[in-house]
Order: C-alpha cells, then sequence, then structure tokens
C-alpha cells in the first residue's frame, strides 16, 4: 500500500478554536494508522495469554464462574423456579456487558499511560482508546463458542432470528467505542476515575436486564431500563436470543440512539480535547 | 541577524511564522475529581497558564541542518514538538513540507513492561510506517544500536545508555525527509558515541532536511548550516553556528573549552 497517497507530505499547524480538527483527514488518519491499534491490542492480549489454550480456558472461566453464581443467587431469592433458558439469558447478557465493561476498564489509562508516546509522536490518540474495544471484540469472540451449547442446551430456537445478533453486537461496539473515548480522555482531567470506575461498572451490571428479565422489572423501575444505555440494548438481545423473535421495536429505537449518542459525546470531546493531552501529563 | 543569506532556498521545508505557544496546564500533583470536588467554594488557581514561545520565526530551506541551542526550558523542545505537529500554536502559522521523523527527548520505549522490539514497532506504527517499512528496517535498527537479544527483553531492564542507543537508532533509520533531533547525540557510551556522531555527520551530508537540539555545542558547530539561539521562548539569535555560539557562551559566561564545547 502507498502510504504517500494517504499522507500529503505538506503540513499544517494553525492556532485551534475550541473545538474539532477536519474530520476528514482525521479519520483519514486514524484509519491509515490502524495497524497501531492492532498492535496495540495485541500486545495487550499477550499479556494475558489470550494466544494459549489455558490462557484462554482462563479468561472464560471468570465469566463462566459468575454466570453460576448469579444464577444460583437469583434462583434462590426466586425460591427455585429458574430453568436452563434463564441460565442462558444471564450467560448472553453477562458476555454482552463484559464486552463493554472489559473494553472501558481497559481504556481508562489507555492515554495516561502513554507519556512518551504522546509527548513525542504525532498521531490521532483515539488509536489508544479504540485498541482497547479490538482487545475486547477478541476477548468477546471466543465467548460466543461457550455460549452456542448452553443456548442448544436449553432448547432455545434456533432460526435466522439470530442474525439479529449481528447488528446488536455492532451497537456493542459502537456505544464501547465511545465510552472508551470519553473515559480515556475524562481520566487525563480527574486521574481518581479509575479508582471510581468499577464500582460505576458494577452498578450498570445490576441495573441492566442481566440478572432479570426486562419484563420482569416493576414499572417503578422501568426508567432504570431508559435511563441505562444498555437497557433498551440488552433487552433487544435477550428478545432475540432467548425468545426467539425479532427485538421489539422501541427497545431497538432506544439501543440505538444510547449507541450513536455515546459515541458522538466520546468521540467530540476526546478529538476536541486530544491536542492539549501533550501538556496535561 | 543576518537572516536573508540563510532562507531564500528555492524550497523552503521547514516554516515557522510568528509562532507563539501558550497552554494551560494544571499545577496539581495529579487533577483528581475528589480534590476538584474539595475545592469547590476555594478559590484557589489550580490552572495556570505557560507561554512556552513568543513569536518565533524562521524557516530551513531543504538540505539545511539546523541547530537549536539554548539554556533549559527556553522552549526548545517545544519548538521541536510544534514543528512536528504535536504542540498545535496558539498564534502563528508552522508549515512542513515532508515526512517527518520526530526523535524528542527519547521518544522510544514508553511502555516499560513492553520489550525493546514491541516498543520500536508500536512507535513506528504510531508515526504512521506500514507494517512491511517496520519488518524491512528493524533489523537495521537493532543492529545499529547493537542490542542483540535485549531486544525482547522488557525496556525496564535497559540501562539508559541502552535506552538511548534504541531511540537513537530508531530515528535515524526511519530514513524520514525532515528528520527532529532533540538532545539524544551524546548518548551510550564513548564509542556509541563516536558512532552517532559519524551517522549523524553521514546523514548531514546527505541531500537531508535535520533539526537538532542539543547542548553540544562543538557537535552543533560542526553538522549545522545554520543554528538559533532560543532565550526564554523567543528567538534571540540565527545565523550561521560559529557567530550564535560565540555570542551564546559569552552571555553564559563560560568559556569555549572542551567541556562546555561537549555537554554545556
Amino acid at each position: 500500500m502507498s502510504s504517500a497517497a494517504f499522507n500529503p507530505p505538506q503540513h499544517v499547524y494553525e492556532p485551534h478554536r475550541v473545538g474539532l480538527p477536519p474530520l476528514g483527514p482525521y479519520v483519514r488518519e486514524l484509519w491509515r494508522r490502524r495497524q497501531f491499534a492492532y498492535e496495540m491490542s495485541r500486545t495487550d492480549l499477550r499479556a494475558i495469554h489470550y494466544n494459549t489454550v489455558f490462557g484462554q480456558l482462563w479468561l472464560l472461566l471468570n465469566p463462566l464462574l459468575l454466570a453460576g453464581v448469579y444464577f444460583v443467587l437469583v434462583d434462590i431469592l426466586r425460591g427455585g423456579t429458574r430453568g436452563a433458558e434463564f441460565f442462558a439469558h444471564l450467560m448472553a447478557g453477562l458476555f454482552a456487558y463484559y464486552f463493554v465493561s472489559d473494553a472501558v476498564r481497559k481504556s481508562v489509562r489507555s492515554v495516561t499511560s502513554g507519556g512518551r508516546l504522546i509527548l513525542n509522536t504525532a498521531f490521532p490518540r483515539a488509536l489508544l482508546p479504540l485498541s482497547s474495544v479490538v482487545t475486547a471484540v477478541k476477548r468477546f469472540l471466543p465467548t460466543i463458542l461457550v455460549y452456542i451449547p448452553v443456548h442448544i442446551i436449553a432448547g432455545l430456537p434456533v432460526g435466522l432470528h439470530l442474525l439479529w445478533v449481528i447488528p446488536l453486537a455492532g451497537l456493542l461496539t459502537i456505544m464501547a467505542a465511545g465510552l472508551t473515548m470519553l473515559v480515556a480522555a475524562a481520566q487525563v482531567y480527574f486521574r481518581d476515575l479509575k479508582n471510581i470506575l468499577p464500582y460505576a461498572l458494577r452498578v450498570w451490571l445490576y441495573a441492566s436486564p442481566v440478572l432479570y428479565y426486562a419484563d420482569e422489572v416493576p414499572d417503578r423501575y422501568d426508567f432504570l431500563l431508559a435511563v441505562n444505555p444498555l437497557g433498551g440494548l440488552l433487552t433487544a438481545w435477550s428478545d432475540v436470543l432467548n425468545l426467539g423473535q425479532a427485538p421489539d421495536a422501541s427497545a431497538l429505537a432506544l439501543a440505538c440512539a444510547w449507541a450513536l449518542a455515546l459515541f458522538v459525546a466520546g468521540a467530540a470531546f476526546f478529538v476536541s480535547r486530544e491536542r492539549e493531552f501533550a501538556v496535561r501529563l | 541577524m543576518s537572516v536573508s543569506s540563510l532562507s531564500g532556498s528555492d524550497h523552503t521545508r521547514i516554516k515557522v511564522d510568528h509562532v507563539s505557544v501558550t497552554y494551560r496546564t494544571s499545577l496539581e500533583m495529579k487533577p483528581t475529581f475528589r480534590g476538584t470536588m474539595l475545592r469547590l467554594g476555594r478559590r484557589q488557581k489550580v490552572v495556570r497558564e505557560i507561554q512556552a514561545l513568543k513569536d518565533v520565526s524562521f524557516d530551513v530551506p531543504h538540505g539545511q541542518v539546523l541547530g537549536v541551542i539554548g539554556a533549559n526550558g527556553a522552549g526548545k523542545s517545544t519548538l521541536m514538538r510544534t514543528i512536528a505537529g504535536i504542540l498545535p500554536p496558539s498564534e502563528g502559522r508552522v508549515e512542513v513540507d515532508g515526512q517527518v521523523s520526530t526523535l524528542l527527548a527519547l521518544g522510544v520505549g514508553f511502555n516499560r513492561k513492553l520489550t525493546g522490539r514491541e516498543n520500536v514497532i508500536l512507535g513506528g506504527l504510531a508515526a504512521g510506517l506500514s507494517r512491511d517499512e517496520l519488518e524491512h528496517r528493524y533489523e537495521e535498527i537493532v543492529e545499529f544500536a547493537e542490542l542483540g537479544e535485549f531486544m525482547d527483553l522488557p525496556m525496564r531492564t535497559y540501562s539508559s545508555g541502552m535506552y538511548g542507543r534504541l531511540a537513537f537508532s530508531v530515528a535515524v533509520t526511519m530514513d524520514p525527509d525532515i528528520l527532529l533531533i532533540d538532545e539524544a547525540l551524546s548518548v551510550g557510551d564513548a564509542r556509541f558515541r563516536r558512532k552517532s556522531f559519524e551517522k549523524m555527520r553521514q546523514l548531514c551530508s546527505e541531500d537531508r532536511t535535520i533539526v537538532i537540539v542539543s547542548h553540544a555545542l562543538g557537535s552543533i558547530q560542526e553538522l549545522c548550516d545554520a543554528t538559533i539561539w532560543m532565550h526564554k521562548g523567543q528567538l534571540r539569535m540565527w545565523d550561521e553556528p560559529t557567530p550564535v555560539i560565540d555570542a551564546y557562551t559569552q552571555f553564559l559566561g563560560v568559556r569555549e573549552d572542551a567541556l562546555t564545547m561537549e555537554d554545556v
């Protein structure tokens, strides 16, 4: 690939108003250097032994154990009425939730730990948080293989409706990308964000329709599903995987709105701030 | 300032036009949300404006080697970062014509937990090189840095000399149109210094535009075609190396002996 075609050798640096740089060139540069995000993610994955069998098992162990623990917990609270299909719902929800929360957790320090690279190299900084999304995608993919047997054993419907999983996973990715940029930039200004984040993420799990079905939520807590960015999305997720039907239109609309809103907010915040990072580290 | 004799070449590679850089930075040791909350109501200033460059103008024609000298905190590194496009100017305009490779205060090795190899690859990809180009140059980098099997060890195991050697090798091997080098001329042991100086001499004799920041006045004198002297964010002097270095050493009140010429 000829790099010259993408990289006009003429650079002009001028004062910027507070705001966004020209987005066209920014995105082109970002795309041209996407290999950096892949390589960054590969290094992260190597550190957690993603490329070995036992490393993979270890990575799957945590959500699997959690699914088991939560199942027992919920089943006790529900007087032992939950069946295998609820286990499948729980597992699918946990995996989707962990996809987003892994990306966010990984990205929070992506900029602040980029020290020398940020001080000494000019590149679209958004590559740093976005590499966390690449890592999260790669961690998410093997969980699909773990879910499939559970889905079948639980006797849940298999059919073309399952293709809905693809756009929904796309929405999860867009949402994750927005959030990673948001927290990575915020961490530059508030270095204690990384300490608050685990609690926020835990609360987020409990507020999402993972440990319960969305339609079990009592009326007075209905608002939680609307204000929770994952509320609509995970409702649709469970509609498709568990009920075997196309997602509820309102849940789908809510999911799209949240994913796009978070992406736009995260990207705008990050990109408008990134030229300042070099003096804030 | 005999400026006219230094510019006016047929092709200007770097044009710095009335550039000022002012930035706001936090004075807190660690900016935190908690700190912000606890400060609410008290009018305590935690953000300060720093004027790092004031109305600096010069240009570098194609093929010129420009030296930048000045005391610590004179704005030399800020100037380099502005040319590299890392810090945007607050006023004025910088035009750079060509691919830039930067060796600013040891650019590689941003993550000490990663190996030398990983750092080189990541740094190169971030700088916009393709994977093929990197593969192609990697052997050359390792050979020049003489780091051998250390390339596969985490960079936290490196000595500062080894750090410097790797950074220098990366910068000079990238084969850019424009090379920016910030205080990295005197790294490593005596032998490596000799070698890197020879490499610099070779690069400078080639048809290449180079900007060097260094305290080693002797090297500046020998390598550069022009020199600027930065003082407190302003361009104090822009001329051929000898008069600038003379004026600078006079200003500092040190004699031009072996010590000051090599490592002030």
